[in-house]
């Protein structure tokens, strides 16, 4: 199975080789989708893991003891839909297929599994309905 | 045959009049000749909710006692032109306030509509007619006398799609545009929008009823650069932005259903507006008019990235609406900057107004100008 999370983790961690030990220890693939060490040299990172069910659960284990935050990129991303007008402006930025819009309602339709954290639709939207946690 | 307004309203108050969205009658039209549509349909509804920068209110917010002629303004700590007598204001839709550039005078106008309470400062000199010389305190739709929508240039008959040719990402009206042509976005409804269904202004004049924002409203004039030297399809729609409608109406009659302010990424602030105006299917040319359908309806691209916006393709909203489009035999993706599932709530809601008795057709007092173009500004050496 595949997951994809944001992973925050403190100053402290920099120096803690993460990626090395999901994929030696746990055997699980990971796909650096994104990665941002921000001034006060905390880091963000955006990965797909993907492995069983089992090792999934042990890989976060790990994580969760390191105080890695792991936040499903479905929570990452907030959308206010309520408030949307539907206009489509933030589908013309969005490359990974999360936002979408077309025939026949025009409706926005939102698939958060494929967001890659790109942040371009929270500029792109005109009505500031969108937030992404990723670094700061 | 040609039907009369009068006739088109008799039916329409005897529940014989058959009303139908610009899309519905455009997917008749596969079927149906002009002269059948001409026959069987009597009002097309058409509508838009788009980005118009170019809208405001007038405000007349009362005199408080002793009285004071208002000279500078501000809603929100959002300026207010106060250059007209004592109490009038007008407050543009583009507005920005010094202390936030994403708060403005749209979010001003969405908040007064939403019946919100807005602190009102304003200074004067103090004169005999008006010895006061400043106020602060809180205003509403509910406290002031008139809040009327004047809005200089809404409802563009067609806009260009927009592209970037450069290295770097533009924020422009038309939204984000990634670098090298990585994008298309496109506004207007397409089929459904309103001066495309009648491309030479037959029904469309000074006087028209129109649906603004949820509020009956009307063409008060022409809408700035107004231009009818654009080029035509043989259909006749302009290849590119011509005709514009200024449009008034009372703010205190509308709804944030059909109004939103925006801020667009480092442009600033604009406003979302729905706009609808029922077209009477007076005879077989205006039949042919209503029935155009998104691949006949001529699209330039133009190129954000280069001076002067040149139009570097061709393409239609059938196209457009695909999802791609090709731009030197790439494929690129497109989006649209125009809510078309809320153009099409007001279509069907107009429909229903029509149908009501309460949306009357009349003909236009005075025909829009048949002859018109748009000046640029010329810079005459040093002004100062």
């Amino acid at each position: 199975m595949k997951e994809k999370y944001v992973l925050e983790y403190s100053s402290a961690m920099v120096d803690e080789p993460v990626i090395y030990t999901l994929v030696k220890r746990f055997d699980i693939k990971v796909n650096i989708l994104r990665a941002e060490i921000s001034s006060g040299q905390e880091g963000s990172m955006l990965v797909e893991l993907e492995g069983d069910r089992a090792k999934l659960d042990e890989g976060r284990g790990y994580l969760a003891s390191l105080s890695v935050t792991l936040l499903p990129i479905s929570n990452s991303l907030r959308v206010r839909e309520d408030a949307c007008i539907h206009c489509g402006s933030c589908t013309g930025v969005c490359f990974s297929g999360c936002l979408t819009m077309g025939a026949p309602d025009w409706l926005l339709a939102v698939d958060r599994d494929k967001c890659i954290a790109c942040g371009l639709c929270v500029k792109a939207c005109p009505l500031g309905l969108i937030g992404l946690k990723f670094g700061e | 045959m040609a039907k009369s307004y009068e006739e088109i309203n008799a039916k329409i108050k005897a529940g014989k009049a058959v009303i139908l969205t610009a899309e519905e009658v455009s997917r008749m039209a596969e079927e149906a000749s002009p002269a059948e549509i001409a026959k069987k349909v009597d009002v097309v509804t058409t509508a838009t909710f788009g980005a118009m920068c170019s809208s405001g209110c007038f405000i007349n917010f009362g005199h408080p006692s002793p009285p004071i002629r208002m000279e500078s303004i501000s809603l929100n700590g959002v300026s207010v032109f106060g250059g007209v007598a004592a109490v009038d204001g007008y407050i543009g839709a583009t507005e920005v306030s010094p202390e936030d550039p994403k708060y403005g005078g749209a979010h001003v106008i969405e908040a007064l509509i939403r019946g919100e309470e807005l602190l009102l400062k304003a200074y004067g000199k103090g004169t005999d007619c008006y010895p006061r010389r400043e106020v602060a305190t809180w205003v509403s739709k509910a406290t002031v006398n008139e809040i009327t929508m004047v809005n200089p240039r809404n409802a563009y008959q067609n806009y260009p799609a927009a592209t970037n040719s450069t290295e770097r990402q533009l924020h422009t009206y038309m939204g984000s545009l990634l670098p090298r042509r990585g994008n298309v976005n496109y506004s207007t409804s397409g089929e459904l929008s309103p001066l495309i269904n009648d491309p030479y202004l037959r029904t469309v004049g000074l006087g028209t009823r129109v649906f603004l924002a949820g509020a009956q409203g009307f063409v008060s004039w022409r809408g700035t650069q107004f231009n009818t030297t654009k080029p035509r399809a043989p259909n006749g729609v302009p290849e590119g932005n011509a005709a514009t409608l200024m449009l008034t109406g009372d703010l205190k009659e509308m709804s944030a259903d059909f109004l939103r302010a925006a801020y667009f990424e480092r442009y600033g602030v604009s406003l979302y507006l729905g706009i609808g105006i029922p077209i009477p299917v007076l005879d077989e040319d205006m039949a042919r008019c209503v029935s155009i359908r998104n691949r006949d309806i001529p699209v330039l691209v133009c190129d954000y990235g280069a001076e002067g916006h040149p139009a570097i393709a061709r393409t239609n909203y059938e196209e457009l609406r695909s999802g791609r489009v090709e731009l030197d035999g790439r494929s690129v993706r497109t989006a649209p900057l125009s809510s078309l599932s809320k153009a099409r709530e007001i279509a069907s809601l107009l429909k229903a107004q029509v149908a009501s008795g309460a949306f009357p057709l009349g003909p236009p007092a005075q025909a829009l100008p048949a002859d018109s173009t748009v000046r640029g500004l010329e810079i005459k050496g040093r002004a100062r």
